[in-house]
Formats: C-alpha cells, sequence, structure tokens
C-alpha cells in the first residue's frame, strides 16, 4: 500500500489539479518519435519564494513538532528547486512566517516587492490518525494568481517525501518536464586505501537524505540496480570469492544468484517491467551478453556471440531495443540490438572509446562514458547522432539517468587518490554539484519516481 | 613505449624499492587476499615460516622458486595475450606446479584504473584465462586451476601513472592452500 493516500477531505479544493497530476505520475514517458534536445533556458532562471509551511495548532509528531516540520518541508523543497538549476529560491530562511489564511490568499504585493515571480505556499496539519495532511500551493506573483495546489496524506516519517512530491508538482508544471525528486539511489559507498577499498551497497533518496548502509563491507559490492518497483536490488557481490550478481530483496534482507553459473556474472540491468534481467557472463574468458527472467526459474538466453568483450547493456524503454557496449571493432564502442539479440549495430564513431551506455527514460538520447584521454559523460540520440559531452574531469564514468530523463548522474574518480564521489549534471552541462554522501560513492543507479 | 620497457621500468621501479626498503625475501606489493583464498597469511604465518624456514609447496615456496616478480605476467592496454617474456615466466610457475601436483591455483586477472568497471571485470577475465590456457598448454591439469577477475577493483601500484597501470595491467598466480 503507498503510504500516499489521498486526502478526500482535499479533494474538493485540489480535485482539478490532482486529476492532472496524477495521471501524469502514472503514465510512463512516451517514447518521441523525433528525437529532440530540449534545453533548460537557464540564462532566465527563475527566483521562487518559499515560506515556511503553517502548522495550525502545532502537534509533536514522531517525526517532530508539525510547526518545525512546516519549516523542514519548506527547505527541502526550496533545496530540490534550487538543485535542479533551473531556480532560485529564497526561504525558507530570510522569509518572514505566513498565518494559515494567507495560505490561499497571498499578500501579492509584499512579494512583488521582494522580487520574487512565483510563490509557494503551505500548511502541515496532523490528522486524529497521525498522519500529517500537506497542503502546497503555487502562485504566480507577477499575474497574482493561482497556478497550481496539491495536497497528501503520509505517515509523519515519510515528510520529504511530501516535499519532493510538492517540488516535483512546482517542477512539472513550470517547466514542462515530468517529476523526478521523488526517487531514490543505490550506489556503492567506498572508503579505505586505494589497493584495499572498502565497497559497500547503500540506498538514499535522490537528495542523498534518509541513507541507509545494506551491505556491511565484508565482501566487495558493485554495480547495483533498483527494480523498477524498488522491492529488490540487483548488484554485484564478491561473496563466494568471485564475481556474481545476486538479487537482494529490500525488505527481508535475503539474496539469491540470478542464475547458476561456472563462468562470472556481472554488469546487471532490469528491463524497465522488471521481469526480466539483462547481464553479462564470461566463458574460458569471452564476455557476451545474456538475459533470464527475474522470476528465478528461466533459462539464461545468449544475445551477443563475438569473439570481442560484449558487456553491459541497457533496454530502450519500450523494452524492445538494447544498448550494450563491445570492442568486437577493436576498442570499446556503443551498439544497439533488439531485445532477442537480432540486428547488432554500431552507434558511436566519434573517435576515442564509448563505455556504459544507458538509455533514457524518455527515449531520446543515450548516455555513455567517452574515452579519449580523461573520461567524460555525454550523449548521444539512438542513431548515434548530436553526441554532446557533458562533463570534463579527469575519469567521470558510469551516468544514470534521472526517472523524468533530464539530469544525470554519474561518478567522478580523483587522479591519484582515487577517491569518488557521486555528481550530478543537466543536460545543457550545466549546473553540476556534488551529491552529498557520508563517505565516497560511485556507481550511482537511479530508480523510477516512486509509486 | 614498448610493452618490454614498459615492463622492464615498471618492474624495476618496484625492485629498487624493495632493495631500498625490505629485506630480500618480503615481498610487500602483493595484491590482497581474495575472498575464499588464504594465500595473503602464508607471509605471515609462523607455520608456513618456520624460523626461516619455507615449507615445500606453500604460497612463500612458490614465490622463492618462481622468483621476484615471477608470480605474474603483465598485459599492455585492453591486450590480454601472452607473449615470449610471459611465456618463460609462466613456464617456471609450470615446472614447481609440477613438483606439487595436488597443489591448486587461482589466477587472478586485473586491469588497470583507465577502464570502465564493467568492461575492466571483462577484461580481467580475458587475462587470467590467457595465463591459464597457456599453463595448461604446457602441461598444468585445467582442474588445478581457478580463475577470477578483480578488474579494476585491487591495483598493486597505487600511482596514477603510466608505470602505475603497467604493474596494474597483470595476471597474478596464487597457491591455494
Amino acid at each position: 500500500m503507498s503510504p500516499f493516500v489521498f486526502n478526500r477531505k482535499l479533494a474538493s479544493f485540489l480535485l482539478l489539479f490532482l486529476g492532472a497530476q496524477a495521471a501524469m505520475a502514472q503514465t510512463p514517458p512516451p517514447a518521441s518519435d523525433e528525437p529532440e534536445l530540449v534545453e533548460f533556458d537557464t540564462a532566465k532562471t527563475r527566483s521562487i519564494a518559499v515560506p515556511a509551511l503553517v502548522a495550525p495548532s502545532p502537534v509533536d509528531t514522531p517525526a517532530g513538532n508539525s510547526a518545525a516540520l512546516g519549516r523542514q518541508i519548506a527547505e527541502v523543497i526550496s533545496a530540490n528547486l534550487r538543485a535542479s538549476g533551473v531556480f532560485e529560491t529564497q526561504g525558507p530562511n530570510g522569509l518572514r512566517a505566513i498565518g494559515l489564511a494567507e495560505v490561499t490568499a497571498p499578500q501579492f504585493g509584499y512579494w512583488k516587492a521582494r522580487p520574487v515571480e512565483q510563490l509557494v505556499q503551505g500548511f502541515v496539519r496532523v490528522g486524529g490518525d497521525g498522519n500529517l495532511t500537506v497542503g502546497c500551493y503555487l502562485y504566480d506573483v507577477g499575474f497574482g494568481s493561482e497556478t497550481t495546489r496539491l495536497g497528501f496524506n503520509v505517515p509523519p516519517r515519510d515528510w520529504r517525501r511530501a516535499a519532493h512530491k510538492c517540488a516535483d508538482a512546482i517542477y512539472s508544471r513550470l517547466t514542462g518536464e515530468l517529476p523526478f525528486f521523488d526517487s531514490r539511489i543505490a550506489y556503492i559507498a567506498e572508503s579505505g586505501p586505494k589497493n584495499k577499498r572498502i565497497k559497500r551497497l547503500a540506498i538514499m533518496d535522490s537528495d542523498g537524505a534518509n541513507h541507509r548502509f545494506i551491505t556491511n563491507g565484508q565482501s566487495t559490492a558493485l554495480t547495483p540496480r533498483f527494480s523498477p518497483n524498488y522491492k529488490s536490488i540487483l548488484y554485484l557481490s564478491y561473496v563466494d570469492g568471485n564475481p556474481r550478481i545476486y538479487v537482494y530483496d529490500i525488505d527481508s534482507g535475503r539474496q539469491r544468484l540470478i542464475t547458476q553459473s561456472s563462468g562470472p556474472t556481472f554488469a546487471p540491468r532490469w528491463s524497465p517491467d522488471g521481469q526480466t534481467i539483462l547481464y553479462s557472463m564470461a566463458v574460458s574468458g569471452n564476455t557476451d551478453v545474456y538475459k533470464i527472467s527475474a522470476s528465478g526459474n528461466g533459462t539464461p538466453v545468449k544475445l551477443t556471440s563475438s569473439p570481442g568483450i560484449d558487456v553491459g547493456g541497457s533496454f530502450s524503454p519500450d523494452g524492445r531495443q538494447i544498448v550494450f557496449e563491445s570492442d568486437r571493432s577493436g576498442s570499446q564502442q556503443i551498439y544497439v540490438m533488439n531485445a532477442d539479440g537480432s540486428n547488432q549495430r554500431r552507434i558511436s564513431f566519434g573517435g576515442g572509446r564509448y563505455a556504459t551506455p544507458e538509455w533514457s527514460p524518455r527515449a531520446d538520447l543515450i548516455a555513455f562514458t567517452r574515452i579519449a584521454g580523461d573520461f567524460r559523460v555525454g550523449t548521444m540520440r539512438p542513431d548515434g547522432s548530436g553526441e554532446r559531452l557533458l562533463t570534463n574531469s579527469w575519469q567521470d564514468e558510469a551516468p544514470t539517468w534521472a526517472p523524468n530523463g533530464r539530469v544525470i548522474q554519474f561518478f567522478r574518480t580523483a587522479k591519484g587518490s582515487g577517491k569518488t564521489s557521486i555528481w550530478q549534471v543537466d543536460l545543457t552541462g550545466s549546473n553540476e554539484r556534488q551529491l552529498p554522501t557520508p563517505v565516497d560513492g560511485s556507481d550511482p543507479a537511479w530508480g523510477p519516481v516512486l509509486p | 613505449m614498448t610493452k618490454k620497457t614498459i615492463k622492464m621500468a615498471a618492474l624495476l621501479l618496484v625492485s629498487t624499492a624493495l632493495v631500498a626498503g625490505c629485506g630480500k625475501k618480503k615481498v610487500d606489493n602483493l595484491p590482497p587476499a581474495a575472498e575464499g583464498t588464504d594465500y595473503g597469511q602464508a607471509a605471515n604465518d609462523p607455520n608456513a615460516m618456520g624460523a626461516g624456514q619455507i615449507m615445500p609447496g606453500s604460497q612463500e615456496d612458490f614465490l622463492q622458486q618462481v622468483g621476484q616478480f615471477g608470480d605474474r605476467i603483465l598485459f599492455e592496454t585492453d591486450r590480454f595475450n601472452v607473449d615470449a617474456e610471459d611465456q618463460a615466466i609462466l613456464q617456471r610457475q609450470a615446472q614447481w606446479l609440477a613438483q606439487y601436483p595436488s597443489t591448486r591455483i587461482t589466477v587472478e586477472g586485473h586491469a588497470d584504473e583507465r577502464g570502465t568497471r564493467d568492461y575492466n571485470l571483462a577484461l580481467g577475465e580475458r587475462r587470467a584465462n590467457a595465463a591459464k590456457n597457456f599453463l595448461v598448454s604446457i602441461g598444468v591439469d585445467a582442474s588445478r586451476i581457478r580463475t577470477v577477475s578483480f578488474g579494476k577493483e585491487r591495483p598493486s601500484a597505487l600511482g596514477s601513472d603510466e608505470q602505475a597501470w603497467a604493474q596494474n595491467r597483470r595476471a597474478v598466480t596464487v597457491t591455494i592452500r
């Protein structure tokens, strides 16, 4: 059961907006026939004020006093919008407190003078069942009118999700893009010296909050991938001394091999529907790409057969094609094939080596690592055209897409020390920023927007 | 730089450090123990060492018999071919293995840090198997040889330069006790 239960009492006055919003959140991104590159107009960042959400008659909850939550929710909304790179935000620090009546009747004159273009106001109520009702309103200050409103019932411990949902609604409304803040990241937490790195499976919210270590570091863990429903994680572990892919069940804490094989298995990916697992396996030193049913009962299907290294792979959002990496031409390059392995064709021709292709959830682009001297993250269309490099550092590697296909995370390795960190960049190559992690981080894998 | 020059430079660099820094038997740049093997302890195991004694057939004995860096062969970037120099090293390993027919080995394949993670795992597999295949071709029973790839996860040399990378592109033979 989703922790997000729509509040029927709010329904009457939120109905208009929520109908559209629910439809938008549930529908998978449409596959565009004509790839297009949408650029955020970063020269015109919009200024948004986010005063603390009002808590009428504040009460204590397991997550703290509701008045404090009102401020914290505003802080998360503000931080989310700012981190997107599209907006400048003010508040809640430095902004005056607003009253409950003001939530639905903003003082536009006051905000015009700040000056801000957009205003986010809201409230936090604690219901008889102990759950929070969070109302979130977006106003266009210039027009003096309401743009949108949104309401959620959440258990107090999920207050950050209410903030992400509110920020997502505002982001979507103002940019026309799909939401992405209310999502999670699986990654590898790294510590220790370069020749004896401790690598632990860990998960966190898309903004780095709610961090949790999953494995204890006794066995090296690599390359995690959240299942589309967030119930399990595919990852590589050396727990039995060999590199092998396991499915880790988050609720039970149990894991199983994806396939009984004598050879090592690595580079796991889910199909978009979560029914199929793509992986690479070496047999007598030769690596090929395979797929197998996620149920655990299927027979592996071998998709490639070149004598070179065929490795990695990522499904197109419709599940019909797979982009993967092969050195059959003599160096690592990117190839596309049908999901049954037919029609394999190279798409990268820009010079240098190309690795770690990752199909955008919007279908329009493929992200990759380009190796030509330094390692840089870039994107190209699925036919190989329109290549762009988004980062420029000594070693940037392994892009993963935000669920809306408009932001990319990757990891950066420092020359010499080997220290790693997780970074985020938008499709213009602007707004690059480091994600906060408790220790070093690598191999980020972004999951879909939470149900 | 040719492969040979790089290899010589890499080995010379480490040899110099070893001669300068420690006693002649101690090789302190061995890769850390793989999970499931315990060779890493061999060098410090008082039972294996005795009082300056080396137990025949042990990892210590192997390292002494094959000579300094005789436990590993090095590769060029993205390559996994076993050249004449590598063959000589593997021949010595096979000679030692012939003396201890019940001893099994793990061949670990490694890559340098200048590759992507998954590709390097695949490359390490190729290198470990290339070494294994040569050992088998000169008479070592394939059932005695296990392979494992560590990709770029376990560098031997810690720098971010060509000499370090040359040392890290390797296949290392380790005895299993």
